[in-house]
């Protein structure tokens, strides 16, 4: 194996083995949300003509854990390694700042695909979804992963403690993740705040990937597509930049 | 051939502390080298700058001929760190800790030499257990483990032995010299000076980030330290002939600077003929703590 590929190794095998927290416990969450909200709303929205609400709610949700699950992933396994020092172990090995991102955001696209696909599956009994189009969904759940985890790895550099930790959770991916449209669509709202939502882009990759399952979508897939590829690239290139940098790594 | 380490010009700033001031240091391969000073003197801040862990203001420095900036990987696969903090990943057992680090280095095929080394180190009957089950001293070899699964030429410890016990302390010290004349280039940083004295053939001593003393062990302590005796006498006054350079302890003792051991006999004749009788007395040898103490004094 590679160094890239070891960590890759190491870091799928840091959360599978606390896989009840990182991977059983977001799909439990999941349940909880569709189960209240189903309960309480199906029958009184209606987003899309012909799609029960729960149907709607399914492929939201399924994208909300991914994406949360994809940041938690990267920024906890980089906050501990800082705070408990063991992050020396990755710095003095001969990894390129390259091997650093990509090992840290596939493997958190690929906790974040995990627990969307287990989220997904369990919903199958409720037969409220159709199937989606693999490749739109496909697409957006990797570029959706992949955000978040580079987003998580920024957080992850950036943070010296877990209160900032928590601080950049609570206060960016938190909102941003309630406020891309899980729950609604965001014709529903006045239009004051239609326009705040489009200046999100966690609304792009909902929408996109909602898409996938039903063929219709508050914006044009290609206009999201777009949207989040580039969200992709830029925080990607600035990420490699703070790694190349070594900034608050390589002091 | 290229020397193992070779520092020139360093410089690291940190806020308003100067930790490394224009440092120069060459140590040749195959060499058991001291890095001392009191805290704060630098010491991790240079062997930080070696292993990639921090960068340098200013200057270079190389890790057997490789710039640990421009050719980072040729030099981060020359050089092996013992950090100092023991630090270790919770989520994995002692095996899995090692093949890791093995890999990160690109060694997939690497158990026989991760057995041998945990077998030298006393590890094999904890390599299934999780590094959170491990006593501090068993953490610590595993760290130095971490360090030598790729075969470094270089192997820097930083205070390996702070808070060891003597057992562990001695059964690493063999392990470390047998690497050191298996050809192994061996950087020691440490507190406990006889340790140094023991080991090491040549010595840096660093100070507010400058190097003040750089020698042979032996002639450091030659050149700095002086043979003393020590002697404890009745009544409590010393001849006039040994007056000059010679302390007063808390003890009672006084101690007389000498220039060899010929003046032994000298001194001891001229405290019998002054009258005084002497109720003991001992030869004080000069060592690498006296010498490191009185560097750090006199800059």
């Amino acid at each position: 194996m590679t160094g890239f590929q070891t960590l890759l190794y190491k870091e799928l095998l840091r959360f599978w083995k606390v896989s009840f927290q990182t991977i059983a416990a977001p799909i439990l969450t999941a349940m909880l949300y569709l189960l209240v909200f189903g309960h309480v709303l199906e029958g009184r929205v209606e987003v899309y003509p012909g799609v029960s609400y729960t149907a709607f709610l399914i492929p939201g949700l399924a994208m909300m854990s991914l994406l949360q699950n994809a940041f938690a992933n990267s920024s906890s396994s980089v906050i501990q390694s800082k705070v408990t020092g063991n992050i020396i172990f990755i710095l003095l090995p001969p990894l390129s700042h390259g091997e650093f991102f990509w090992a840290y955001v596939i493997a958190a696209a690929i906790r974040g695909l995990v627990v969307g696909a287990g989220v997904f599956a369990v919903t199958l009994f409720t037969s409220a979804v159709p199937w989606p189009s693999p490749l739109w969904a496909l697409t957006f759940a990797l570029l959706g992963g992949g955000i978040l985890g580079v987003m998580g790895l920024i957080a992850g550099i950036w943070a010296d403690k877990f209160d900032q930790m928590a601080a950049f959770q609570n206060f960016i991916i938190m909102p941003l993740t309630f406020l891309s449209g899980v729950f609604y669509s965001v014709h529903s709202l006045p239009p004051f705040w239609q326009g705040v939502s489009h200046l999100n882009p966690f609304f792009y990759m909902i929408d996109g990937f909602r898409f996938s399952f039903f063929g219709v979508s508050d914006v044009s897939p290609w206009l999201s597509l777009s949207i989040v590829g580039a969200c992709f690239a830029g925080l990607s290139l600035g990420c490699l930049q703070l790694i190349k940098a070594g900034y608050k790594l390589r002091r | 051939m290229s020397p193992a380490v070779e520092i020139r010009g360093l410089s690291k700033r940190y806020g308003k502390l100067q930790a490394l001031d224009k440092v120069d240091l060459r140590i040749e391969r195959g060499e058991f080298f001291a890095l001392l000073g009191p805290n704060g003197a630098g010491k991790t801040t240079l062997i930080s700058i070696l292993a990639g862990l921090a960068l340098a203001d200013d200057g270079e420095a190389h890790v057997m001929g490789h710039c640990v900036r421009r050719s980072y990987r040729e030099a981060r696969r020359a050089l092996g760190v013992v950090p100092q903090e023991l630090v270790f990943d919770p989520f994995f057992t002692v095996r899995e800790t090692l093949r890791i680090q093995s890999g990160y280095f690109g060694l997939s095929k690497n158990d026989d030499w991760i057995d041998e080394i945990m077998t030298r180190l006393d590890l094999a009957s904890k390599a299934d257990a999780n590094m959170r089950a491990l006593s501090g001293g068993m953490k610590r070899r595993v760290l130095v483990a971490q360090a030598l699964v790729h075969k470094p030429p270089v192997i820097i410890l930083d205070e390996p032995t702070a808070g060891v016990d003597v057992e562990l302390r001695q059964g690493l010290w063999q392990f470390v010299t047998q690497l050191n004349k298996d050809g192994h280039t061996v950087v020691l940083t440490t507190h406990y000076l006889e340790e140094a004295e023991a080991l090491c053939a040549r010595v840096a001593m660093l100070k507010q980030g400058r190097v003040v003393a750089l020698d042979t062990t032996r002639n450091l302590m030659r050149s700095v330290a002086a043979l003393r005796l020590q002697v404890w006498v009745t009544p409590d006054r010393l001849p006039s002939s040994l007056e000059s350079g010679a302390v007063k302890g808390a003890d009672g003792s006084f101690t007389i600077p000498l220039a060899r051991h010929a003046d032994v006999a000298d001194a001891v004749v001229a405290l019998r003929s002054s009258g005084l009788e002497v109720s003991a007395m001992r030869i004080l040898e000069p060592d690498l703590e006296e010498a490191f103490m009185r560097i750090m004094s006199r800059q």
